[in-house]
């Protein structure tokens, strides 16, 4: 019982060390960077997990909630904030005003 | 058999080692940032692993106090560093889109 | 329009550089991770060493009490560099996010409505745990601040209403009211951050609060992204002079 519950363990551990590194690899190498945003708070989730797996639940609670909860919409504000500033500049560049929804006074 | 502190270390090792790549090579800002993040994750992932020692029932609060401060550390850093690239984008001519190749710009 | 043509846009020609900077890397990553692999793998660490001491700490959780008690210099600065944080982004730029997003779902703003009071007693509860299991004042803090960048993306945006000094008062409230506690006990019992062991429980709550309730306040002005115009009610707009005297 004990050795199944070590070769459960050794499982979960493998698996959970491949989902790491297989997130960080996809999000450093997608050229599509919000995809890269999205699969970065997923990073973070299973982050929390290895931590519960390290015996870590103060760093697991505080990895899952600011992970989850303040990186990834500070990479998201970030991100349409850059994108519509390029946006607004290609606008300009091309003096073509297609549509009004990426006006500048509008957030 | 390995044992789970060794294989979470070399884990954090090749995570800090992806995320230093990302940082040289990537040319898009925001990709800078999540690969300086992936780093951080690597150095705490190998913090905590020499806290956990299977044998021995105690797991050392000293790393995991170490890494709590340094996940909130980073999370600052992080912030201080998207508003330092959103405003190097808005000062200079560089248009950085979505994507850090180049594209035809006919489509978007 | 990303996804659907990946090889068109595959990198035509391989950099020199690059692979120069691949093989350097690998090379450091190969000889980090042989260090890794002789290092010894039952090395005691700190663990007796502050079981030992826990009961002289105020708080029986001892994550806690490395934190707040036996390594309370690092928390210091680090609430420090929080607070730092906020007044870089702030020196930056003004805040051009406000907070309303357009459309929002009735049903994002019914489910927000239910779970913002929530959120907050969790933290509460966080903070209140982490005297004696695993929670405290970052776990708090990041609770309150995932709930006030919520209540932001959905048509709430409390943050850039608040007015300029209460926000402040705020945001500086963990890192004073920490500070004036490590200075008092270096009056009282004649060392810097050196709890007096009666009180040491009640200080080291106090400080856990009020850290919270700055941590929370931090992140979701790190979210917003600048400075606010809340503070537009008190003072004069101002056309690029420094107009913040009152800090």
């Amino acid at each position: 019982m004990v050795a199944e519950m070590t070769y459960i363990m050794a499982g979960f551990d493998m698996l959970l060390v491949a989902t790491l590194l297989w997130l960080a690899w996809r999000l450093l190498s997608t050229p599509d960077i919000f995809k890269a945003v999205v699969l970065f708070i997923c990073f973070g989730l299973v982050m929390a997990l290895a931590w519960v797996r390290l015996r870590a639940p103060d760093v697991a609670l505080a990895e899952a909630a600011i992970g989850a909860g303040i990186t990834g919409p500070l990479f998201l504000a970030a991100l349409r904030r850059m994108e519509r500033l390029s946006k607004e500049e290609r606008r300009l560049d091309f003096e073509e005003d297609r549509d009004a929804d990426h006006s500048p006074g509008k957030v | 058999m390995m044992s789970t502190n060794l294989l979470y270390s070399l884990t954090g090792l090749v995570l800090f080692a992806l995320g230093l790549y990302a940082l040289i090579v990537c040319s898009h800002l925001l990709r800078k940032i999540l690969a300086s993040n992936i780093m951080s994750s690597g150095v705490f992932l190998m913090l905590v692993s020499t806290a956990y020692r299977a044998g021995n029932g105690k797991i050392d609060p000293v790393p995991h106090a170490m890494v709590l401060t340094g996940i909130v550390v980073s999370v600052s850093a992080t912030a201080l560093a998207l508003v330092l690239a959103c405003r190097v984008q808005e000062t200079s001519n560089v248009t950085l889109v979505r994507e850090e190749y180049q594209h035809d710009t006919s489509g978007a | 329009m990303l996804t659907t043509a990946p090889a068109k846009y595959r990198r035509k020609r391989i950099d020199p550089l690059v692979v120069l900077v691949f093989f350097l890397l690998a090379g450091v990553t190969a000889m980090l991770g042989r260090t890794i692999c002789i290092m010894p793998q039952q090395m005691p660490g700190l663990e007796n060493e502050v079981a030992r001491h826990l009961h002289n700490s105020g708080v029986a959780s001892p994550v806690t009490a490395v934190l707040l008690n036996f390594r309370g210099y690092d928390t210091l600065l680090e609430v420090m560099v929080l607070f730092l944080a906020v007044l870089g982004v702030w020196s930056l730029t003004r805040a051009t996010f406000v907070g309303y997003m357009g459309d929002v779902s009735p049903v994002q703003l019914a489910m927000v409505r239910l779970l913002a009071p929530f959120m907050f007693l969790v933290a509460a509860y966080l903070v209140w745990q982490g005297s004696h299991l695993a929670g405290g004042a970052f776990q708090g803090g990041a609770v309150l601040g995932g709930a006030g960048v919520l209540m932001l993306i959905t048509d709430l945006p409390w943050l850039p209403m608040v007015p300029a000094r209460p926000l402040r008062c705020g945001l500086a409230l963990g890192p004073v009211v920490f500070l004036s506690v490590a200075l008092g006990c270096l009056i009282w019992s004649g060392g810097f951050l050196v709890y007096p062991l009666q009180a040491a429980a009640f200080l080291l709550v106090l400080i856990e609060a009020a850290c919270a309730l700055s941590i929370g306040l931090t992140l979701a002005a790190l979210f917003v992204g600048g400075r606010p115009y809340g503070e537009l009610m008190e003072e004069q707009p101002y056309e690029g002079g420094s107009g913040q005297g009152d800090e």
